[in-house]
């Protein structure tokens, strides 16, 4: 249709969705009853098309798939999009997480809910196009774009300290954004086009390697986000209100990763087999600090943001071990920590809802009263500690056993994750939902509502679902990982010769 | 046929926990039960036919390069052994505690979590690979972290379950780098992957933390760490004792017969690994003895009746370990094979105490109890009589077993455990005892019967004399004992539904005897403790042994302990019962013939009595340099780190700076709006620029 592909479509639909919400007009009520079921629609029909495009994939193939690619800026800067392995998955994690955000959002948003939708669905198009981008500057349009309307929702409908938070969120990703976009300018003066494939073909000289690779990483690890870059984000989960949360925590942090797979580690090989140990070091500092910091918070959502930078740093440490147990793991640990955070989110959302306070002190004994959602906050929170039959499980395992073939020390440090992970955890489940009911204002607390079980039913089921049976997601990964396995190998080992034959050049 | 037995309990459990409260407590009382029982019966029947291994396919699980990982269960002579005990312990307790819980309004879900924990247990003894193992490992420590919280208003099962799970954790923290290392060495995780290759990694070395380790010794160093969490062994004990705070049907199915055995299992199941690794066994020998040693000590002292217990366990597990260290792995599985009927026996039949005397765990409150609980009494007994090696019964067999394999092993550090299993030989005797006389004979000390114990010092007659000096000792009503006492200094187990009415209340009731649902799984671990021993002795550690095991075990070449411990001098093989004898004597002369004594006694010796009252002081070393430290570094972390040096340099420093700037000049927020996407805008046309200006160039060539 109109010469567009799939991939198109899964941009142009939330497009069209936010459209239509922008002309409802009339009584307020009305246009924000119209606006929450159109929003729903639209990111029901965008999943059940990202269903489509996933029934034609190929999920044996390395290759990129789906291609499609237009006329754009010029004729060598095209608008092209594409999937493979490590973008397949990803794509379907935004879309199925979406409708949650909407459902979740229903209740909860009161205030210019016409215009909340619509930054949404403009927010799903650009992570879609994040992860669909087959030319770079497609690719940084897109992962900058997302920033604007994420940007919005904490600083419109956040919290107290919203201002604050969204001007920190500002601060680091421009930062960031800046030296990639150099990098990308470099990259194309060099390689002489931005095509993704055709870069990925591309060797770069080591020397000029090194400054790409630092000019990436410091775009990626802010969104990641990777110690010591990542003081945005608790300040950004605590104020954004809780569908912004899990489009954060769900999504957002994943470009990160998704950019090391997509750019440093295919394209910049050298380097970052040479920076590897930076990034361990890094990772493991994540893991451990982050991790002690997360069990002394006082504030639910903040111990959970922390917590998300600890496993992020389980997903950096896999990345760069660069065999196929790290990758994977760390890739199926994006997944995971997708569904789960978003979960946790969720949860919190749910009882905030309720008692807006996020203060872990002024919860205490909700089992008594919320038995269902006791059930469910407790395989998310099992899910977080990486309980074998979870599906946080999985990715952490694999991450750490990469880490170890890479190299033991690591492991070992990183490994005292899964201990503080157990800590803070455990000691925030046990003062929230276990312990006396004893709070005068929870005594009338009520227990999930239909609304809520539908939203957080699939998550749980899905939890434990890959938790036994990962290998529909591990299985994608396997040979786009396998061939950025051989095309990594075969580029370190030219270098290596080539150091190797000129002894004297040195 | 092996399906039904590890996934019929997944079933109850899944009935009970997502059903129970629209079918009620009763019917998921009976579905659970009912499922673990028909589990039980296929177990007994897979144990008596004469396969050797069998390995089944269950799914697939999960792939990444070259690991591969499968859902599949080994069945061999040591997993049959385990499922027997799993199985018949997990019917009886789930029997049993159908009397127990009896007014728990939350019973589906105990018997979900009961159910839920034998499956866990089942998928880790069936396990046919290192990963599905670990699984059953944390899936029987999340059951156990829930069942320990059971009661969870009580702050103390909180904490309580929290610690078992977190120190379990430390132990996983070793289990999963022996993972790893073991998949580095030999590229698989399944043990027909391993087991047939062990030999060509004998003398490998493997760099780690800037030594140079032998591959295998360090691998089973690490793995055994798993298995000190699990077991409780010394320094990572300190979860078993305040695990006692779950209901009592939990302590004897989850930390006393089956879960706390796990690491036992684990080494017997690894023999072939450890076997090849003689200096790691060494300090599976060493460890356990220190165990069983220390945990003997502290058992002696304890006035809460189901803490004795614990240590007891505790220190019977350092037994199992001594005999899995010198190379007997068929006596330390025998042990764990008849400890699970008598300990299990103990466990029931304190719960049916505690039961009797209403939710009263102190032994100073009791006394007596003969004359009111008799079946229970003779329960007890017979659990004591097996638990001390009592001629005939079923500890006999297995723990003079391991205490001459002990004397007659060859390898450095048996000498030490030989001593200290014999001298925890006697001060089991010595506990075991004390905890009988303490509980049924003497006074009665229980409300109704004149003074209320601990609460009227003046009147501490002399069968109080430990809980008088107790207090005198500790300054402090008795709060030394962990977390879980109540004001008044002894331990109680409030069900949620009345955490006060209890006691006072109803100390004015006769102790009375329990259900028949109750006694009769009893009666049934008693004939096991009795006779398990004779029965099986000949197929496990006997003359029927090869033929029993069959490649079960590994037994090296140069491994004749299962032998030599038959040929040991005869007052080596005389030292338990002599030891029995006179611990049984002490207590008797202590508790019977003079009461006074233990008081005196205590008084006399303030500072030995507080420490092993406290337990060597470990919860309290620990939480100083383990858990405060923690603490202390996430508030650094997260004020000083994260808010005052990267913040204060960074964002904050800089939007000072940018604010004063932009301050009056744009509206904050809509003003960033705009100049971020300024910015980006002039990226994106600073590129196309580029572009042209180059393409132009290009062009002029």
């Amino acid at each position: 249709m109109f010469g567009l592909g799939i991939l198109s479509g899964l941009l142009i639909v939330p497009l069209c969705g936010a459209a239509f919400i922008l002309t409802l007009s009339g009584e307020e009520r009305s246009v924000a009853r119209n606006a929450r079921w159109a929003a729903l629609a639209t990111t029901i029909v965008t999943f059940l098309l990202s269903l489509v495009a996933w029934g034609r994939y190929d999920a044996t193939s390395a290759s990129f798939q789906l291609v499609e690619s237009h006329a754009w800026l010029t004729e060598s800067i095209r608008f092209k999009l594409g999937v493979d392995g490590f973008s397949m998955p990803l794509v379907l994690l935004t879309t199925f997480l979406m409708p949650f955000c909407i459902g979740a959002s229903w209740t909860s948003i009161d205030k210019r809910v016409k215009e909340y939708f619509v930054a949404f669905l403009v927010l799903e198009t650009t992570m879609i196009g994040v992860f669909c981008a087959l030319d770079l500057v497609l690719f940084y349009l897109f992962f900058e774009a997302g920033l604007i309307p994420m940007f919005l929702i904490i600083g419109i409908w956040g919290g107290k300290r919203r201002i604050y938070a969204s001007f920190k969120f500002f601060l680091y990703t421009l930062l960031g954004s800046v030296l990639m976009l150099l990098a990308i300018m470099a990259m194309y003066w060099h390689a002489g086009t931005t095509d993704i494939p055709q870069l990925l073909q591309h060797r770069f000289p080591v020397g000029m390697q090194w400054w790409l690779w630092l000019a990436f990483f410091a775009s990626f690890a802010v969104k990641m986000p990777m110690w010591p870059v990542h003081t945005w984000l608790p300040d950004a989960h605590v104020e954004a209100p809780t569908a912004g949360s899990v489009i954060l925590a769900g999504i957002l942090l994943k470009m990160g990763g998704y950019g090391f797979i997509r750019v440093s580690l295919p394209m910049l090989p050298d380097a970052s087999q040479s920076f590897a140990p930076l990034v361990f070091a890094l990772s493991v500092v994540a893991i451990i600090v982050t991790s002690l910091t997360a069990m002394m918070q006082t504030d639910i959502k903040k111990l959970i943001a922390y917590s998300s930078v600890a496993h992020m740093g389980f997903v950096t440490l896999g990345l760069f071990t660069l065999n196929e147990q790290g990758i994977q793991g760390a890739l199926f640990l994006m997944i995971s920590h997708g569904i789960v955070s978003g979960a946790l989110f969720l949860g919190v959302g749910v009882v905030y809802d309720r008692m807006h306070t996020r203060e872990i002190a002024a919860y205490g004994g909700l089992v008594k009263r919320m038995p269902l959602y006791a059930v469910a906050m407790m395989v998310f929170t099992m899910a977080n500690v990486g309980l074998p039959g979870t599906s946080g499980f999985v990715g952490e395992f694999l991450a750490m056993m990469g880490a170890f073939k890479a190299n033991p020390t690591v492991a070992f440090f990183s490994v005292f994750g899964i201990i503080l992970s157990a800590g803070y955890a455990l000691w925030l489940y046990a003062r929230v939902i276990y312990g006396a009911l004893d709070k005068p204002n929870l005594q009338g607390i009520l227990d999930l509502d239909n609304r809520e079980k539908l939203i957080l039913a699939p998550l749980v089921v899905l939890t434990i679902y890959y938790g036994v049976h990962p290998a529909p997601i591990l299985d994608v990964f396997a040979p786009s990982t396998e061939a950025l396995m051989a095309s990594m190998k075969a580029a370190l080992s030219t270098t290596q010769t080539a150091a190797a034959a000129l002894p004297l050049a040195r | 046929m092996y399906h039904a037995i590890v996934f019929f309990p997944l079933i109850g459990a899944l009935v009970a926990g997502l059903f129970g409260r629209y079918i009620g407590a009763k019917p998921s009382e009976y579905v659970t039960t009912a499922c673990l029982a028909f589990s039980a019966l296929i177990s007994w029947g897979v144990f008596f036919d004469g396969t050797d291994m069998v390995r089944v396919q269950v799914a697939h699980w999960f792939t990444a390069g070259d690991l591969t990982v499968d859902w599949a269960f080994r069945i061999d002579r040591l997993t049959k052994v385990m499922l027997v005990v799993v199985t018949s312990v997990s019917t009886l307790v789930h029997l049993y505690s159908m009397g127990y819980m009896e007014e728990d309004p939350h019973r589906p879900r105990f018997f979900a979590y009961l159910s839920l924990f034998t499956f866990a247990m089942l998928m880790l003894v069936t396990a046919d690979n290192l990963v599905q193992m670990f699984f059953g490992w944390e899936g029987v420590g999340l059951a156990s972290y829930l069942l320990i919280g059971f009661w969870y208003e009580k702050p103390s099962a909180n904490a309580a379950a929290m610690k078992a799970f977190i120190v379990n954790r430390v132990g996983d923290f070793g289990f999963s780098l022996g993972i790893f290392l073991v998949f580095v060495l030999f590229g698989s995780v399944a043990f027909d992957g391993i087991f047939p290759r062990v030999a060509e990694f004998k003398d490998t070395t493997f760099h780690f933390l800037g030594y140079d380790w032998n591959a295998l010794t360090l691998a089973c160093l690490l793995l055994f760490m798993g298995a000190m969490g699990k077991s409780a062994q010394f320094l990572l004990h300190t979860w078993l004792p305040d695990a006692m705070e779950g209901p009592t049907p939990v302590s004897a199915l989850i930390h006393a017969a089956t879960m706390v055995t796990a690491g036992v299992f684990m080494v017997a199941r690894l023999s072939p690994l450890f076997e090849l690794a003689p200096n790691a066994l060494i300090v599976v020998t060493v460890i356990g003895g220190i165990t069983a040693f220390f945990a003997a000590t502290v058992g002696l002292v304890q006035n809460d009746i189901k803490r004795v217990i614990a240590y007891s366990t505790c220190s019977q597990l350092g037994y199992m370990f001594v005999a899995l260290g010198v190379g007997a792995y068929a006596a330390g599985v025998f042990h764990l094979f008849t400890h699970a009927f008598f300990k299990a026996l103990l466990f029931l039949g304190a719960g049916s105490v505690i039961h009797a005397m209403h939710h009263e765990q102190d032994m100073r409150n009791m006394g007596a109890l003969r004359r009111y609980i008799p079946f229970t009494t003779a329960m007890m007994a017979i659990g004591t009589l097996a638990l001390t090696g009592f001629p005939f019964t079923a500890g006999y067999y297995s723990k003079d077993a391991i205490i001459e394999a002990a004397y007659a092993s060859t390898r450095p550090g048996h000498t030490l455990a030989f001593l200290c299993t014999v001298i925890a030989a006697f001060f089991t005797s010595f506990y075991s005892w004390r905890l009988f006389f303490l509980t049924f004979e003497g006074h009665a000390r229980w409300a109704g019967h004149g003074a209320h114990g601990h609460d009227d010092h003046a009147h501490a007659h002399a069968a109080h004399g430990t809980a008088a000096v107790a207090h005198q000792a500790d300054g402090a009503p008795g709060h030394h004992e962990g977390v879980a006492h109540d004001d008044k200094g002894h331990d109680i187990e409030p069900a949620s539904h009345s955490a006060v009415e209890h006691h006072d209340d109803h100390h004015a009731h006769m102790p009375h005897e329990s259900p028949r649902v109750m006694t009769i799984p009893l009666a049934i671990l008693a004939f096991g403790a009795l006779f398990a021993g004779v029965i099986f002795k000949d197929r496990f550690i006997g003359e029927g042994m090869d033929a029993f095991w069959g490649h079960a075990l590994a037994h090296g070449p140069d491994n004749h302990i299962m032998h030599d411990m038959h040929h040991v001098p005869a007052l080596v093989a005389a030292l338990p019962f002599i030891m029995m004898v006179l611990g049984f004597a002490l207590a008797f002369w202590m508790y019977i013939r003079r009461p006074e004594l233990p008081g005196a006694l205590a008084a006399q010796q303030p500072t030995l009595y507080r420490f092993l009252l406290n337990k060597w002081y470990f919860d309290e070393i620990y939480d100083r340099i383990f858990v405060r430290p923690a603490k202390w570094l996430g508030v650094v972390f997260w004020k000083g780190l994260d808010g005052r040096v990267i913040d204060g340099m960074g964002p904050d420093g800089i939007s000072a700076r940018v604010v004063d700037v932009t301050r009056g000049v744009v509206r904050l927020q809509t003003g960033y709006v705009y100049h971020y996407a300024f910015v980006m805008l002039v990226g994106v046309a600073a590129l196309v620029t580029w572009y042209m200006m180059t393409g132009a160039a290009g062009g002029a060539h």
